[in-house]
């Protein structure tokens, strides 16, 4: 199951990569190998098969205690850039 | 079809039907994050970043873990909203890169959510309509984003990870009076379940509206815009009722609908471009692999079922049954729980001879307006139940009219004084001694004989101008009744 170019220059945008020319190409390679062999699996018959989601059947549920999460120092600490006990990050539009 | 439902374009022919649907986010009022034990916090009145956690921070290696408050919340709205509760439900992860959302996805429900299939009744000029509900399913709320001019942005988590009940109409609504009244009745029931503070200002309940039009007639959907940013009833019909009136005149104009995001100014009163969608495709849902499904067993949810509250829609038609009120003023008193707590303490200590239906009309006229011009809420007001009951028992009776009732509620609401004292000390008592009343009028027509002459030539409106000088020469204590018909006697009889 082959994936274009436009396609992963898509999933790219998404993932806010930048790729090049060759990058793509490669990646374009890689993931349609990889969609090939999903395209086996799923010709087994699973009519009828609940989906296994993980070895637990039901999440256990927390009681709705607060607790004290970090200091906002140590929150910020691998931050490259803080201002007013926030994160600073490059400028974001609304339109972008 | 109802008349509401039509929209044209005024001096075209082409004329077209809004179709809109609606998304609400309530942030649920738990003590604690959806997926973390960090508290939830006052935005305005907590520092920034001081209630985040490795998990809610989306750091590696954290697990989430469900909040039952959240999820319990979340199956009271839907059961109150009639809505099927699945047994079972998942989480699911909506993948976007965005600076307030710390994990890069935002864990959600999406093809199986908490519940389904409910409905809201709503009551429009035009009549009851029923509203569908799709879809309920929890979420978490993104961290919040300060955008300081153009060169940079500041990042706040304290909101990352707050419990979100997202609530999805079916696209019912026809008209920008539609969606608003949804959207109080939603509030109405939020407030009444406890579960959410019902504030817009603040952002506590986040109205979506998603608008489209279409040749009437048609089956087939327009291009669906959606309006975010709107943190008032009124901005949101006025929003609604804006983007209308703009898709109608590009569809006019020839031109298409754009499937865009826009954002209310409310400044401008207009609406503008926020951002172009991301298609459904582009948030790549998948299973949440960190949480097993949501697994509610049928007792526990038909417990819940059992332990709702009475609820604004069953409280009016109560009020109306066994207090004797008009649908309209029983919704208006039902709309916070509050208020309609409050009148049913008041009717308790009515005298029996009066009706409660005039302590609702004290309530919503003349109290509301109290609270309006003083920015009280329902939860603060000054005037004791007790008391408003004494002062329009006192009313009722005739032993004040209803002038000095209005003085005496404005003075027992700015300093919480007894409705009897006041009425005591300003000697606003209601004479309504014939002979009295008689004098008074009698000389009010010998100081004007010009209005009265005019009167008898014809000129009735002047009626009311000297009843008005008979009143203020009782100090406004006068019968109003008596006053009136000692009025045209004497002008007829002369």
């Amino acid at each position: 199951m082959p994936l274009s170019i436009e396609e992963v220059r898509h999933i790219a945008l998404l993932a806010r990569l930048e790729l090049d020319e060759e990058a793509l190409e490669r990646y374009s390679r890689q993931l349609s190998s990889i969609l090939d062999h999903m395209a086996r699996l799923r010709e087994v018959d699973t009519s009828g098969v609940l989906p296994a989601l993980g070895p637990l059947t039901a999440a256990p549920l927390r009681p709705d205690e607060a607790r004290p999460g970090l200091s906002s120092e140590a929150l910020l600490k691998n931050a490259p850039e803080v201002e007013a006990g926030q994160f600073r990050i490059p400028p974001v539009f609304e339109g972008e | 079809m109802q008349s509401s439902a039509r929209f044209c374009v005024m001096g075209e022919k082409m004329s077209y039907e809004a179709v809109i649907g609606l998304e609400i986010h309530a942030e649920l009022a738990t003590r604690s994050k959806m997926f973390c034990a960090c508290p939830v916090v006052d935005p305005q009145e907590a520092a920034p970043n001081t209630a985040v956690c490795p998990v809610c921070a989306g750091m590696p290696g954290t697990l989430p873990v469900v909040n039952a408050a959240a999820v319990e919340y979340g199956v009271r709205v839907a059961l109150a909203l009639g809505c099927e509760v699945n047994p079972r439900s998942l989480f699911a992860r909506k993948n976007y890169f965005y600076p307030d959302l710390p994990k890069g996805y935002q864990i959600s429900q999406y093809e199986q959510p908490l519940a389904r299939n409910g409905r809201l009744v709503i009551h429009t000029a035009a009549g009851e309509k029923t509203i569908r509900i799709r879809r309920v399913h929890l979420e978490e709320d993104t961290g919040k984003l300060t955008h300081l001019g153009p060169d940079r942005s500041l990042v706040d988590l304290n909101r990352a990870g707050v419990p979100l009940l997202e609530i999805v109409t079916e696209p019912d609504f026809r008209a920008a009076e539609e969606v608003r009244l949804y959207a109080q009745a939603l509030r109405a029931i939020l407030r009444y379940l406890g579960v959410n503070s019902g504030d817009l200002q603040k952002g506590a309940l986040r109205i979506e509206p998603n608008i489209s039009l279409r040749p009437m007639g048609s089956q087939t959907f327009g291009t669906k815009v959606e309006i975010k940013n709107l943190n008032s009833f009124r901005a949101l019909e006025r929003a609604v009722a804006y983007e209308i009136e703009r898709q109608a005149q590009r569809l006019e104009a020839g031109e298409a609908v754009q499937q865009v995001t826009m954002g209310w100014d409310e400044d401008r009163q207009v609406t503008v471009l926020q951002r172009v969608k991301e298609g459904e495709d582009d948030y790549r849902y998948f299973p949440e692999p960190d949480l097993p499904p949501l697994v509610l067993e049928a007792a526990w949810i038909e417990g819940l079922r059992a332990s709702l509250p009475e609820l604004p829609e069953g409280r009016a038609r109560r009020f109306v049954e066994q207090y004797g009120l008009t649908a309209y003023t029983a919704g208006v008193l039902v709309e916070e729980k509050a208020v309609a707590d409050y009148f049913e303490e008041a009717a308790c200590h009515l005298s029996a001879s009066v009706a409660p239906r005039a302590l609702a009309n004290w309530i919503s006229v003349d109290l509301f307006g109290l609270m309006n011009q003083a920015g009280v809420s329902a939860e603060q007001i000054p005037v004791p139940a007790a008391e408003l009951a004494e002062l329009v028992s006192l009313v009722e009776a005739g032993r004040i009219n209803p002038g000095s009732g209005r003085e005496v509620l404005a003075e027992m609401f700015r300093n919480g004084r007894g409705a009897a004292e006041i009425v005591r000390q300003r000697g606003l008592e209601q004479v309504s001694d014939a002979d009295f009343i008689a004098r008074l009028v009698s000389e009010t027509l010998a100081e004007h004989p010009a209005e009265a002459a005019s009167f008898r030539a014809g000129k009735v409106t002047v009626l009311n101008w000297l009843f008005g000088q008979v009143m203020r020469k009782s100090q406004g204590r006068a019968n109003p009744q008596i006053v009136r018909q000692e009025l045209e006697k004497q002008l007829g009889n002369q």
